[in-house]
């Protein structure tokens, strides 16, 4: 029904640029008014006038229907104390209800000794309100359909009568979706603070359990010895203190994103030089996207293959050679990271290379040097600045990364450096303590908003850097 | 050996680091390609074991009157047992669980589906072919060793004995397993489908598109053509290439902290989701939509100008339309990054076990990607295949949309 109201509202406010079109054409030609748009803007800007209230309403309705739902269902009608109760009673009454819409509306035979003894303990305002729940879609839909016809239709008869000739429609039509275009460029804006502001405020939250310097510098990470001890004295203090350790996590997010530029460095470098100075055209039409099939496939994908096939074979490689490798090492995740990270190392290097002006091959072969002592000592010092920015966003890249290390990587935190320990990371931290609970009230799911911040911010230096470090390079040759 | 035969054998070495380098970064597309397709490819195949299946009215609760809805309700678990019981005549109850267990445990669902489709059959023999269960699917298909100690397998000798003599009566075949591409998920990797999560992802990227495609183009409009570079589009502009390096997980984040924490929408539907991922895309969008504006020549402008036309006639007549096939390229690519995402489906709970298919964009769902990532958490062998089928899947939309990507631009783009 939503969308079908969605719907309605394109069709009608598309309906209505032919009735306030035709509309200025009648005042032109029966009337003999003289127009001070064209015919077609006066079409617009009824269009305008119904469009945009119409789609803001929508979109409100359709962001904001759990809240009517929930106003609907306990109203203080039925429930007059309802202000008065604990979230968690609220909750669990909801949830009783919602377990009551399920079967309140079914036929006598239909019901189970369990539903009919279910339904014989509720209170008849719990009925009435799990009925209203289980209609709710349908009486929500309809009264958003009416609604959607009413509105467009109110508003188009409005906007058009008053349209007349001395009316300009132009400069108004050109004004709004010069808004418009405006507000949509600050969206960006938004979602950066948003981003900011949601991390940073249940950060907070979380400092307000463990403190800063305990989080920053202990070198233990056991959030499930956050445990409460009573509801009186709250948190148990002297294990929270050694429950949040991010030591090991940032260790382990290191050791793993080094293993992959271990990986991806000289393979992605020598590619792209290859690639740019050796290579034949027809090899590089072949080549090039191809490599970049790798950047393309999904993260899950080499999660996958890592803890499926790379894990396992490094286990028993090691094993091989008398080595304990163990089934989670930082080992396998950070190989299968490096493969991700190849194509954004070649292909950034790629066109910081080819950036490099032909003049100075061109002397270095002057003066007899082969191709390669060109490229070592000429063309990389001079393109150094660009493929350090492209290594900086790589690195960027694999701290970040998450869907691989959730998979093949340890959910242990282990202090170490040695890559074939399991280890674990920033990013995988921030999965397991938000998987299945979003309960905001304990620092076990706040720490995810915690260590969200400290990635966020850590990439964020590494993207300037690297963008204010490429963009420097770039002004150098242009 | 002279200098310059040691420097020319240098050349010689360092050209062949690069083609070692590019070759091996090849090499693993290869393999990763090879080990998905080599694992996944058994998911389109189901075992069946043929038999003649007798509906007996005495087993089944409902009459060939019955209406459809009394037919879906009735349990028909004693007709499946009846209909075993036939086939393999003589079992005691230890023998009987044994063989029940080579047979899908959802059999008594295959057999409601028929008779709700054919009512007429009750009282009537049918020959039929019974899906088996997932650990005889995986026997049969060899991904599971047949020699190794009773102790180590999935299936027992007595299982094994009568699988074989199914076997030599011909009775056991396989079939192209449609129920991978029209079932939602199941506890049972045998009637596991990907459909529900290909609607979760299709959900979201409508929302996903219908948030990002919009907005994308009118905010690189208005940076590109209507105003003139200050602070403010500095700001927005290292805003925009900020986030589009943000990690995905962070969005995650933010939908979990903002959408669901705040503005309290509900958890794990493809709503939020789209809203995260479209997020996300939007960064890709608008520069892929400038990159796209800044290529229409100043001519065309300066044309519209000299004639009359507004600063906004210009831009919605002239040149949005020209650029946009490098917009919709720009937008194609983005959807594809968005498709593949997981990490933020994960936060905003898009990885629960789904079994009914979504309906729309508020029923909870999973996105294709994060149910590969479930299925993938599972131990069982018959989900192993599934994970790799479901990539298959995956990859395989990722390379019709960049495919269609590149078909736009070589066909629509206007070279200048």
């Amino acid at each position: 029904m939503l969308y079908l109201s969605l719907v309605l509202v394109f069709i009608l406010s598309y309906s209505f640029y032919f009735y306030g079109k035709k509309r200025a054409l009648s005042l032109k030609f029966k009337k003999n008014e003289n127009l001070s748009s064209l015919p077609d803007y006066y079409g617009y800007y009824v269009v305008l006038l119904v469009f945009f209230p119409a789609i803001i309403i929508w979109f409100f309705l359709l962001i904001f229907k759990s809240n009517f739902q929930e106003m609907f269902v306990m109203s203080p009608v039925l429930f007059p104390d309802v202000a008065t109760w604990s979230s968690g009673k609220f909750g669990l009454v909801m949830n009783k209800i919602s377990n009551l819409s399920m079967i309140v509306n079914l036929s006598e035979i239909d019901l189970t000794v369990g539903d009919k003894s279910i339904l014989k303990m509720a209170s008849e305002s719990e009925i009435i309100a799990a009925k209203n729940l289980a209609n709710f879609d349908k009486i929500y839909g309809w009264s958003n359909l009416t609604l959607f016809i009413i509105l467009p239709v109110l508003l188009g008869f409005l906007a058009t009568k008053s349209i007349s000739g001395k009316l300009n429609a132009q400069p108004i039509v050109e004004k709004i979706i010069s808004y418009v275009i405006k507000g949509s460029s600050y969206i960006a804006i938004f979602i950066t603070f948003g981003i900011f502001f949601s991390l940073v405020f249940e950060a907070i939250n979380f400092f307000r359990y463990v403190n800063f310097i305990d989080f920053f510098f202990n070198t233990a990470w056991n959030p499930n010895r956050a445990f409460v001890i009573n509801a009186s004295e709250g948190f148990d203090q002297e294990a929270l203190k050694e429950a949040f350790g991010f030591v090991p996590l940032l260790t382990g997010t290191l050791l793993i994103a080094s293993v992959a530029m271990l990986v991806a460095v000289p393979l992605g470098l020598l590619t792209a030089i290859y690639l740019a100075e050796y290579a034949s055209s027809k090899v590089r039409d072949i080549a090039k996207p191809i490599i970049e099939i790798l950047a393309g496939i999904p993260t899950v994908v080499y999660g996958f293959f890592a803890a499926l096939s790379l894990a396992p074979f490094i286990k028993d490689v090691g094993e091989g050679v008398g080595l304990p490798v163990s089934a989670e090492s930082a080992l396998a995740a950070g190989l299968a990271m490096g493969v991700m990270i190849i194509p954004f190392v070649s292909s950034l290097s790629d066109d910081v290379i080819k950036a490099v002006p032909q003049s100075l091959r061109e002397g270095s072969y002057a003066i007899g040097a082969t191709k390669s002592e060109t490229i070592k000592k000429v063309i990389l010092p001079a393109a150094l600045a660009g493929i350090m920015g492209s290594f900086l966003l790589a690195i960027s890249r694999a701290i970040g990364e998450t869907m691989i290390v959730v998979m093949a990587a340890s959910l242990r935190a282990n202090l170490t450096f040695n890559p074939l320990e399991p280890a674990t990371t920033i990013t995988t931290q921030i999965v397991t303590s938000l998987i299945g609970d979003v309960e905001f009230d304990n620092p076990k799911t706040l720490v995810a908003f915690a260590l969200g911040l400290t990635l966020f911010v850590m990439t964020l230096i590494l993207n300037i850097a690297a963008i204010t470090i490429v963009k420097k390079y770039r002004e150098k040759y242009e | 050996m002279s200098s310059l035969e040691k420097r020319l054998a240098a050349e010689k070495r360092f050209k062949f680091y690069g083609m070692f380098a590019m070759t091996l970064s090849l090499f693993f597309v290869l393999i990763l390609m090879y080990k998905i397709f080599s694992t996944g490819s058994g998911a389109f195949v189901r075992t069946t074991i043929n038999a003649d299946v007798y509906f007996d009215p005495n087993f089944i609760e409902v009459s060939s009157n019955s209406s459809k809805k009394e037919i879906m309700k009735a349990s028909y678990v004693d007709l499946a047992d009846q209909v075993i019981n036939q086939n393999h005549p003589g079992l005691d109850e230890e023998n009987f669980i044994k063989v029940r267990e080579m047979y899908t445990r959802k059999f008594d669902y295959q057999l409601r589906d028929y008779i709700a489709n054919n009512p007429n059959v009750i009282g009537k023999t049918v020959n039929l072919d019974i899906s088996a269960s997932s650990d005889l699917d995986q026997i049969v298909k060899g991904n599971y060793p047949r020699n190794v100690p009773e102790a180590q397998r999935k299936i027992n000798d007595y299982q094994l004995s009568i699988l074989d003599s199914l076997d030599s009566k011909g009775k056991m075949s396989k079939t192209f397993n449609f129920w991978f591409f029209t079932n939602g998920d199941s506890r049972d990797p045998e009637t596991a489908g990907i459909l529900g999560a290909l609607m979760g992802s299709f959900y979201a990227l409508l929302i996903c598109f219908s948030f990002a495609f919009p907005i994308g183009l009118l905010a690189s409009v208005y940076l590109e053509e209507f105003v003139k570079p200050g602070k403010i589009t500095d700001i927005i502009e290292v805003n925009i290439n900020n986030l589009a390096a943000v990690p995905s997980i962070v969005y995650g984040l933010l939908g979990l902290g903002m959408l669901i924490g705040v503005f309290g929408m509900p958890y794990q539907v493809p709503l939020v989701g789209g809203l995260v991922l479209g997020f996300m895309t939007l960064p890709t969008i608008i520069i892929a939509s400038r990159a796209s504006l800044r290529g229409v020549p100043p001519s065309i402008r300066e044309g519209a100008l000299a004639v009359g036309a507004t600063k906004m006639q210009t831009v919605f007549h002239h040149v949005i339309p020209l650029s946009l096939p490098g917009t919709l390229t720009g937008t194609i690519i983005g959807m594809a990054q968005a498709l593949g995402e997981t990490a933020p489906l994960l936060l905003i709970g898009m990885v629960a076990f789904v079994m009914e298919i979504p309906g729309g964009a508020f029923d909870p769902a999973t996105g294709l990607p994060s149910q590969i990532y479930l299925w993938s958490e599972s131990a069982e062998r018959g989900f192993l295949e599934k994970t790799s089928a479901g990539i298959m899947l995956l990859l395989s939309f990722l390379i019709i949309m960049n495919t269609v990507a590149v078909l736009v631009r070589r066909k629509l783009e206007v070279k200048w």
